[in-house]
């Protein structure tokens, strides 16, 4: 972005601000200038002119949506996509911010990568924040260093895709990452548990000859990753993309003990269900596994409870050629950038009733605070002017094939949706508009 | 995207009085009696698999009616060198294939193909989850020794968790009403199988699972697919393996069925597989006419109606 466009100022007017963070749900202009947030006013009430205006009547202004987990697939993987792919992508959905995930190749275990992805020749049109490998090459055996890779503005560390079975490993990172105040990101799975499972363990999987994945192989690792966080002191957990109800569990007893333990929940673990994959189609296919009817309540539940902290993608684009394939052999994941807010409004908003200003909560203040994203999360005076502008009632239906991702894995290719995202603006800037 | 018409990927999905018509046609079927409703068809064999009954099965099935078979095995052709299954299918397709039987080692593979094939697609057993011609020609096979399947009792015992067979009699089966009892370990006949039909049940106790039955289906425990599982296999056979003594817990009449290879001394002892009750042999016999009314039914050449 050049810094020109940053200096100049926007006026966003006659929305309906949803700002969870101050509580605001009310219309309100919002004025953007020099890449912050200038003045939040009722209606009419900013005076002074703006270089430029936004008429967004009739429409929703929220915070910049923060999403928590992605694969932007660089270094290593363009074949899948790019940052600057994916993060087109990420602002057609609605995301000004993203956190991508270190399982690249190589791995993102150094300050070099870490510093490398956070390039400008990387071509990305929203903020990328890095991610890096809690281990070397995420082999498990020996922390990275922390330190460094925070100084180098990495976020959060993890092992994504590979859990961190070790228990000693996981309670020397917990350690180190509460003196240092960073969160350890875990993807919680027990892979003995799940070898050659390709969805989850149930009757449908029996049914289908598949192998599957025990919510115990789940539930088991957030259980211990909950326990030592109670143990640690300032010990900082994030449970990646969480998707059953005995992992909730955990993470209840853990908030409740005043531990600093945080989740996250992606939209298709809140909208589908492993019954729902028909003819072997591996765009279900994807790791943690579509769960059972009762594990998507137990979610539903814990979304509007405030028991989940952030809804994230956990976009993960693979090519044609790595889905078109017999079940147990695809790759695992979807991508989500592009449909994450229509299917909260959808199903979370619409059918489960939850409120429009938690949903902009779970993609905002909400994500913000697990990964200490200062000045984002909300639009509060002075804030960094990221803007996600959506009409929460337009219809659309899904067409998979325009698609900003580089690649077009999903299920939910021709699905009709309600709420759509109108702009999205990146420090002041207005990066998409639909 | 619609499977072919003619194809047969599974029997959950196969209505009942289809599968009675397919059984009809079978019976005018005769191997000995060789009819060329398949002149001029080539039936394409695509084995990634190892298979001894169900391939030469098929193989005998479609030159008995006049067709051309070509058989691809997973080695040494282009499978090895990594080609993908759509590739292959569109391959065969193009050097001409009316049908394509394939066996394959995932679950859902016919499907796959099928969704790109524009001929139909003859499941021949797909990892844990079908075997669509077993079901059939056991059926055809209960039919022959039974008579009806009103009232009958039939128990499975053995390895049903890694069965193809077992999922596709079950399916076959409850779609007639019959009881089925499933028999084996906790790990190897979970309580989960019960979902799989109505009329299913599971339990531990050989004794249970005989009395009264009709029909006894034995499973070989399928020691290359346990993947991590451990089974005692001297407990197993404590446990389950069909002896004369426990064949007699079950009705006077009661047949002896095993979709093979059978590991004597392991699930079954060599008296029971070579006894009077016995009908494995059979069952392979009957495979070639069932297979014969499988392929012709692919090809349009089963009647609409049958008497």
């Amino acid at each position: 972005m050049s810094p020109e466009k940053n200096r100049s100022s926007l006026l966003i007017k006659g929305g309906h601000l949803i700002d969870p963070a101050v509580r605001i749900d009310a219309p309100m202009d919002v004025l953007l200038k020099d890449g912050r947030v200038a003045e939040v006013a009722p209606p009419n009430k900013i005076k002074g002119g703006a270089d430029e205006r936004f008429d967004a009547r009739g429409l929703v202004v929220a915070p910049g949506f923060i999403d928590l987990h992605v694969h932007l697939r660089e270094p290593g993987q363009t074949h899948k996509e790019t940052i600057a792919t994916g993060t087109v992508a990420a602002a057609a959905g609605g995301f000004t911010s993203v956190c991508t995930m270190p399982n690249t190749v190589p791995v993102v275990d150094s300050v070099e990568w870490v510093e490398w992805l956070r390039q400008p020749e990387r071509g990305a049109v929203v903020n990328v924040f890095a991610i890096a490998a809690a281990t070397r090459s995420s082999k498990g055996v020996t922390l990275t260093d922390f330190r460094a890779l925070q100084s180098a503005g990495a976020i959060a560390v993890t092992d994504d895709g590979k859990p961190i079975l070790d228990d000693n490993i996981m309670r020397e990172a917990l350690v180190l990452g509460g003196e240092l105040n960073f969160p350890v990101v875990q993807h919680a799975e027990d892979t003995r548990m799940t070898e050659n499972c390709s969805m989850h363990a149930g009757a449908r999987s029996f049914r289908l000859g598949l192998r599957g994945m025990t919510a115990a192989a789940e539930a088991s690792v957030v259980e211990r990753d909950v326990h030592l966080a109670m143990h640690i002191p300032n010990a900082r957990l994030h449970v990646a993309h969480l998707s059953t109800s005995d992992a909730l569990k955990s993470v209840r007893r853990g908030k409740r003990a005043k531990a600093r333990v945080t989740c996250e929940v992606t939209p298709h673990h809140f909208t589908l269900t492993d019954e729902d994959m028909r003819d072997y189609d591996s765009n279900y296919k994807m790791n943690p596994p579509l769960r059972s009817v009762s594990d998507r309540e137990a979610i539903w539940v814990a979304l509007a409870d405030g028991t989940v902290d952030a809804i994230a993608t956990d976009h993960a684009p693979h090519a044609l050629h790595e889905k078109q394939m017999e079940f147990e052999r695809a790759a695992f994941g979807i991508t989500g950038l592009e449909t994450a807010l229509a299917l909260a409004i959808t199903k979370l908003h619409r059918e489960k009733h939850i409120p429009l200003s938690r949903i902009v909560e779970l993609f905002t203040a909400g994500p913000a605070r697990c990964f200490d994203l200062r000045g984002r999360g909300s639009l509060v005076r002075g804030s960094i002017a990221d803007v996600t502008v959506f009409d929460p009632k337009k219809k659309w239906t899904f067409d998979a094939a325009k698609s900003h991702s580089k690649s077009k894995n999903t299920p939910f290719d021709g699905s009709p949706f309600t709420g759509k995202v109108v702009a999205t603006i990146v420090r002041g800037t207005i990066v998409y508009s639909g | 995207m619609n499977p072919a018409r003619g194809s047969l990927l599974d029997i959950e999905h196969l209505e009942a009085a289809e599968i009675l018509k397919l059984l009809k046609f079978a019976r005018r079927m005769n191997p000995d009696k060789p009819r060329p409703l398949l002149k001029g068809k080539r039936v394409f064999l695509l084995f990634y698999e190892a298979s001894t009954r169900t391939r030469s099965s098929f193989e005998v099935a479609a030159k008995s009616l006049g067709a051309l078979t070509v058989l691809i095995q997973s080695s040494g052709s282009s499978i090895e060198k990594g080609e993908s299954l759509v590739d292959t299918g569109n391959t065969v397709r193009a050097v001409g294939a009316d049908v394509v039987v394939m066996r394959h080692p995932n679950a859902g593979a016919p499907y796959i193909l099928a969704q790109h094939l524009d001929v139909p697609v003859i499941n021949a057993g797909d990892g844990l989850h079908e075997h669509p011609s077993q079901a059939l020609l056991d059926a055809y096979t209960i039919l022959r020794n039974k008579k009806t399947f009103k009232g009958l009792q039939v128990a499975i015992v053995g390895d049903i968790f890694h069965s193809r067979v077992a999922r596709s009699a079950c399916h076959l089966l409850s779609k007639f009403g019959v009881k089925i009892i499933l028999c084996g370990p906790p790990e190897l006949a979970p309580e989960i199988a019960m979902t799989l039909a109505p009329g299913v049940r599971v339990t531990r106790h050989i004794e249970e699972a005989l009395r009264g039955t009709d029909v006894i289906m034995l499973l070989r425990v399928q020691t290359e697919r346990l993947a991590g599982l451990k089974i005692d296999l001297a407990e197993y056979v404590a446990r389950y393996q069909m002896t004369p003594v426990r064949l007699k817990m079950a009705k006077k009449d009661a047949i002896v069925m095993h979709p093979g290879p059978i590991i004597r001394g392991l699930e079954l002892t060599s008296e029971v597989a070579d006894g009077q009750q016995a009908r494995i042999l059979e069952e392979v016999r009957n495979g070639v006419p069932v297979r014969m009314a499988i392929l012709a039914r692919a090809l349009g050449k089963m009647p609409g109606k049958m008497r």
